[in-house]
């Protein structure tokens, strides 16, 4: 029997994928603006953090909401708690991109030129990617995209343990820091935490689905 | 002196807040020497669903069935001070014709209690008594009544047959379409879903969000889950008095009483 608070369930999905798709939006805006040496895409982005909080916030009243007045179980219950936390590893995500956007604006003021030894571009595709698709499956609802983001995942980390391995042999070699090539290894490492946060999604999604 | 609902429209730069259909203002009761409700003062809203909750013995059922006088029917009950005003008139004015009353202020029971005739006398028996005697007049009643009841399909091959032979949530929601047949604007329910089962309970919460679009409603319950999902404002009720009232999601989320805050939370006693 559909109840009408039902209803409030779907649109705590439907918030959620909203959530998902500004953050990857967020993710891919604040990576472009840099590799692409876009100042207008970096700012774009750094705007868009507020937006994504406010979203979280709302969702995360919306599950309080439907769990005081509701008294969901089961499969209702799972949603909820999913919903809670994933759309906090959304906010994360988003939180990451702003980050990404502040060393993107010293290094496109400085003089805008990246090592080419960092695989910067790959490592931004592999996360917008695994952010998209923690997105579809828990739309889709798939088990099976869900544990291949878990896999996924070991890329980037490999990705980015290359970068430290890189700056560390330099930085031995020349002793001299430079500004531009520490921030791109932070910038590496938040794009290595954002797929972080899209496998933890895909972990909800399948607690969602396999009940474990 | 007429009890036709019109309600104001709000006041312009008010708070979004539908106009108050019952205002009760310092109310006393009591039964014999025993006052059972204290100084009671709060607005029933046009088109809302309103819970009274509370331990039993907190005053609840007693504090609805002032609304329609119902009280009336026992000796020693007596409104000690205070007043109770429907569209503006003091339901307990000298003048106020409490057969009228009731007419604009049904009532459905904790135990469904259909009459022994058929499902279809149950529905045009109060019409009958105000004259109406034209079939089809009744005809149509019966259906829009049993159909805003939500039993309409259920019952719509059978309505010769005795109401007595339904299930006990079909003839909880049959004691509904009898109370909306005599087109009443204010709905009381005193725990009407206490003696059914999930998924009677289920329609009948339902049943109550659809007829909140056109009724307003005033609902006791015991469950307090079923307060936090079918109402749009909560009173709790503690010791004859009203300990808080507020908007539902305040009071299940962010009660601003300790009393409140352990009894939702099932602290209590």
């Amino acid at each position: 029997m559909k109840r009408y608070f039902h209803k409030e369930l779907n649109d705590l999905k439907n918030k959620l994928i909203l959530l998902g798709e500004k953050s990857n939006e967020i993710a891919r805006l604040a990576m472009d603006g840099l590799l692409e040496n876009d100042i207008e895409k970096v700012n774009k982005a750094a705007g868009m953090d507020d937006y994504l909080d406010d979203l979280e916030q709302e969702i995360s009243y919306a599950c309080i909401r439907y769990i005081s007045l509701r008294a969901p179980v089961s499969s209702d219950l799972r949603l909820i708690f999913v919903a809670l936390k994933a759309s906090r590893d959304f906010e994360r995500i988003g939180d990451e991109a702003h980050s990404i956007t502040r060393k993107s604006s010293k290094i496109l003021i400085n003089d805008g030129k990246l090592s080419e030894q960092f695989n910067l571009q790959e490592m931004s595709n592999l996360a917008c990617q695994l952010i998209k698709d923690a997105i579809s499956c828990f739309v889709e609802e798939d088990l099976e995209k869900a544990f291949a983001v878990l896999k996924k995942d070991r890329e980037i980390d490999t990705i980015n343990q290359k970068h430290f391995e890189l700056i560390s042999d330099i930085s031995m070699q020349e002793k001299i820091s430079d500004p531009t090539r520490f921030n791109t290894l932070l910038i590496s490492k938040s794009i290595e935490r954002m797929g972080d946060h899209a496998k933890n999604i895909a972990r909800e999604v399948i607690f969602l689905l396999s009940k474990e | 002196m007429s009890l036709d609902i019109q309600v104001k429209p709000a006041e312009a730069g008010s708070k979004v807040l539908p106009p108050e259909v019952i205002k009760i203002r310092n109310l006393d009761f009591s039964y014999g020497e025993s006052q059972a409700l204290f100084d009671i003062s709060m607005d029933v809203y046009e088109k809302e669903v309103t819970a009274f909750i509370g331990p039993s013995g907190c005053g609840k059922s007693t504090f609805l069935r002032c609304f329609n006088r119902m009280n009336d029917l026992i000796d020693i009950a007596k409104i000690k001070s205070g007043t109770i005003k429907i569209s503006d008139v003091d339901i307990y004015d000298e003048e106020i014709d409490v057969i009228e009353l009731r007419k604009h202020v049904g009532m459905v029971f904790q135990k469904s209690n259909p009459f022994p005739k058929s499902i279809y006398d149950n529905i045009a028996y109060g019409m009958r008594i105000q004259g109406i005697k034209k079939s089809s007049e009744l005809d149509s009643t019966v259906e829009s009544c049993l159909k805003s009841a939500a039993l309409w399909g259920e019952v719509k091959d059978r309505l010769n047959e005795s109401a007595l032979g339904l299930s006990g949530g079909q003839q909880q929601r049959l004691c509904i379409a009898r109370a909306l047949a005599v087109k009443p604007k204010i709905l009381l329910m005193d725990e009407p879903c206490s003696a059914l089962d999930p998924i009677a309970t289920a329609k009948v919460e339902e049943l109550i969000h659809e007829l909140k679009k056109n009724y307003t409603i005033v609902v006791v319950t015991h469950n307090m889950q079923q307060a936090a999902r079918v109402s749009d404002r909560t009173a709790f009720f503690y010791l004859g008095r009203l300990i808080e009232y507020g908007p539902t999601e305040q009071i299940f989320m962010n009660p601003e009483n300790s009393q409140t805050e352990a009894y939702v939370s099932g602290r209590f006693g």
